[in-house]
């Protein structure tokens, strides 16, 4: 079905009817949908926010020796395992990085964070953080991955608030790429039909259905049958 | 500059694309009537590939679905939010009001609830039970047939419960409860607290051969590319484009004012095109605006002239004034009972299955008013914010929280699902120091005077939200649960949001008989010009404790059968 080709009606940009040529691609389809060169993604966009991609993927905020870094945390915080790959496999890093740039609150907590590791690691073991053999890098790292949940967070130490957002920004990054999804096991995002709660699901959380409640829904051998309904409000169909 | 005239002259302009302009559209086109809707977005169609997020997965996002660029996030919808570039509005005393604007046609349809809940025979006039707020000057049997109209012309589903103030309709049946659901249910019976199938409009079967049937992608907030939800432009003004009418669309075109001549009748509207940046005027024969509650007064202050000289429609002062948004109050609980989930697909409709309408009886209470409670929670699809604090429910079972490696997984894994949330979205009191009005200080960048906006809630509100969170808590902790974060206090307003946050803006052209307290009569039409009307949320004299659209919805078409009668006898 093409909703658009009503030969009645016309979609005009901002001119006013005289203006407009019959015919043409109208101005405000073009609007919406205008090609950016070099952007790639598949996802609803409008030009401005096409743009804005493309110009945060254009900078470059970390350093390499940020990024390395960043990559040894991200495989620290989720390694790979014999069924999945690491947060790093999962592109954690660059989905870190891009945030870094799309929300610039960020940059100083990340950068900070970082020289603050690097700065133990030169401490304790005479060598930054993404050389130190991995015992030393966890040794450090036991020092501030956990976190007393009784006191608010902007309330405790800044290299706990930066692991904090490191472990967030990299648990994040792996549960929301293709990889994470499949080693979560999310089983939607597709058409279906929604016909409730398995069985053994209900046994196991030690809850049913009401029949009367039941006997409401929808039958759905019948959603493709068009309603009808009586004067009252009845479905009949 | 001179403005570009346009040499045709419509039967009916209609100011702006979502549930009452869309709505208006449709009759007056199937009446056979010439229509131009002006909009000040995009144009925008759910089916057009290039504009879907619907079935997207959150890596397609380089941000993962977050809400920097769009405030409900990268997925959503709406085109625009609470700040729009170029575009500012500004505040009076200090005071608070968040204005979400979506510029697209269809308007803010296009990522909303659907939560479809028709007003009741007390909605209309609350006034005689309580003596706060006015009455309407019509009531729910004047409604009733349009509402009737309505859900089956659009679809809806829910049930017929015979409740004295959520009255029956022509409903779709709902699904069936999830997970979650069946927990909130239980939890609820425990404090005599009812739940019934939530009320939404949703197509859980099929209503026409033109609209798809729901396939529960639970993405309703992304816009359905097989129509099979309410959206203006999808369910309203497509069809309207094949109706017996002729139907021109203007998009990116932002209407600045109602032009008048000189006995003081609108002659049609001046619009910026934001292609070229240069005003143009539409000639008609009718104005319906339908900008939004906001936007349409702004325009109606906007338009000054001789016979107008306080704005078009504001001989009585009253434009702007009575805004009111639903009150809301939100928290969410830890489930225990809810963890070690067994994986399937529960994504179910965009929304919730059951909900609870306003239960009880404000005598005994210290609030006039009530609230509805929507229900949220279940296994959805991981966006920007998932994984945060993987294991912070660890504390609940005094284990450490925090860490890395391998084991968080199976923390993630663990705690998935096992958070539900509430929201409680009730009716506030419209006051009439609670108003938009134009800042003289202040141009867009089309140049056209913004809105400035002074409100303030009051104990009324406050009150509510106090039982809301109280409602809350019991619920949560009669599912086993633990309730997440403090609870919120007196000085935090008990959790009440902005004023404009739950985007339900209603209020500021509102209708009664009497001129000097009203901007509208009973049929939405201008007392101070009678070929203009409002058929937008501008209207409502009260809020009720319902979301708004599809009393806007059944209102428009109200109207809109009531100007083409009019238009017939040659009245207007």
């Amino acid at each position: 079905m093409d909703r658009r080709n009503s030969i009645k009606s016309m979609i005009l940009g901002g001119m006013a009817g005289g203006l407009a040529l019959h015919g043409c691609k109208p101005q405000a389809e073009a609007g919406a949908s205008q090609e950016v060169p070099g952007y790639s993604y598949k996802y609803g966009r409008t030009p401005e926010e096409k743009e804005r991609i493309m110009e945060l993927e254009s900078e470059v905020f970390f350093s390499e020796h940020e990024m390395e870094t960043i990559r040894v945390l991200c495989a620290l915080i989720l390694p790979a395992n014999e069924h999945f790959g690491s947060a790093v496999d999962a592109g954690a890093p660059e989905f870190i990085e891009f945030m870094a740039k799309d929300v610039p609150e960020l940059q100083t907590e990340l950068r900070g964070g970082m020289m603050w590791l690097d700065h133990q690691s030169n401490t304790m073991f005479g060598t930054e953080f993404k050389a130190a053999a991995e015992a030393d890098q966890k040794k450090l790292l036991d020092t501030i991955a956990f976190y007393d949940s009784s006191i608010p967070l902007d309330q405790q130490a800044l290299e706990i608030q930066f692991f904090c957002l490191m472990r967030n920004l990299t648990v994040c990054g792996y549960f929301t790429s293709k990889i994470g999804i499949e080693d979560l096991g999310y089983k939607g995002n597709t058409p279906n039909v929604w016909d409730g709660v398995p069985q053994e699901v209900l046994d196991q959380h030690g809850v049913a259905y009401d029949e009367e409640w039941l006997a409401k829904c929808v039958d759905q051998s019948k959603r493709n049958v068009i309603a009808e309904w009586d004067e009252e409000g009845n479905l009949l169909t | 500059m001179q403005i570009k005239e346009s040499p045709k002259t419509y039967d009916a302009i209609v100011v702006g694309s979502g549930a009452g302009g869309g709505m208006a559209t449709k009759v007056l086109a199937d009446a056979g009537l010439n229509v131009a809707v002006v909009e000040a977005g995009p144009f925008f169609d759910p089916a057009d590939p290039d504009q879907m997020t619907q079935l997207k997965w959150p890596w397609e996002s380089p941000r993962r679905g977050a809400p920097t660029e769009r405030p409900f996030g990268d997925f959503d919808t709406a085109y625009g939010g609470w700040e729009i570039e170029g575009e500012p509005y500004t505040h009076k005393n200090g005071t608070k009001f968040d204005w979400f604007r979506s510029r697209m046609l269809g308007g803010r349809t296009n990522h909303w609830g659907r939560i479809s809940l028709r007003f009741g025979p007390k909605d209309f006039k609350h006034k005689d039970v309580d003596g706060l707020g006015e009455n309407w000057p019509i009531g729910y049997e004047d409604v009733k047939p349009y509402y009737d109209r309505v859900d089956k012309l659009i679809g809806v589903f829910g049930t017929n419960e015979g409740l004295p103030n959520d009255p029956d309709g022509f409903f779709l049946p709902p699904p069936k409860p999830r997970l979650h659901e069946l927990f909130y249910i239980n939890g609820a019976r425990k404090s005599n607290i009812p739940v019934y199938p939530a009320r939404l409009s949703m197509l859980t079967k099929r209503i026409n051969n033109e609209r798809g049937v729901c396939f529960y992608c639970s993405q309703c907030s992304r816009a359905c590319q097989v129509y099979a939800d309410f959206s203006a432009e999808s369910c309203l003004i497509f069809p309207a484009q094949k109706s017996r009418g002729q139907v021109d669309l203007y998009v990116n075109s932002q209407v600045r004012e109602v032009t008048t001549n000189s006995e003081g009748k609108a002659t049609g509207v001046s619009y910026i095109n934001k292609e070229d940046r240069k005003e143009y005027q539409l000639k008609g024969r009718v104005v319906i605006l339908a900008a939004s509650a906001c936007s349409s007064a702004r325009i109606l202050l906007n338009s000054k002239s001789a016979q107008h000289p306080n704005g078009l429609g504001n001989s009585g002062n009253v434009v702007g004034k009575y805004l009111h948004d639903s009150t809301g109050s939100s928290r969410a609980g830890f489930i225990p009972g809810l963890m070690n989930r067994k994986i399937y697909n529960e994504d179910g409709v965009g929304g919730m299955h059951v909900y609870t309408p306003w239960w009880l009886d404000n005598k005994n209470l210290d609030f006039p008013r009530g609230y509805h409670i929507e229900v949220w929670g279940g296994m959805g699809m991981p966006n920007y914010g998932f994984g945060f604090n993987p294991n912070e429910f660890n504390k609940f079972f005094n284990l450490p929280t925090g860490g890395y490696g391998d084991s968080l997984r199976a923390d993630v894994k663990k705690y998935y699902g096992s958070v539900l949330g509430f929201g409680g979205r009730g009716e506030p009191i419209a006051l009439e120091d609670n108003y938009c009005e134009i800042d003289p200080t202040t141009v867009d960048e089309f140049g056209v005077p913004v809105l400035r906006f002074h409100y303030n809630w009051s104990d009324h509100e406050r009150k509510q939200a106090k039982h809301m969170q109280e409602t809350f808590e019991e619920l949560i902790h009669n599912m086993g649960g633990e309730p997440l974060g403090a609870t919120p206090s007196k000085e935090e307003d008990y959790g009440l949001a902005a004023p404009g946050r739950i985007i339900h803006e209603v209020g500021t052209t509102r209708m009664g008989d009497d001129p000097k307290t009203s901007v509208v009569n009973k049929f939405q039409q201008l007392h101070d010009a009678d070929n203009v009307f409002i058929t937008d949320a501008g209207p409502f004299v009260s809020m009720a404790d319902k979301n708004c659209t599809w009393t806007i919805l059944a209102l428009s078409w109200r109207a809109s059968d009531y100007i083409v009668e009019q238009l017939k006898q040659q009245n207007i």
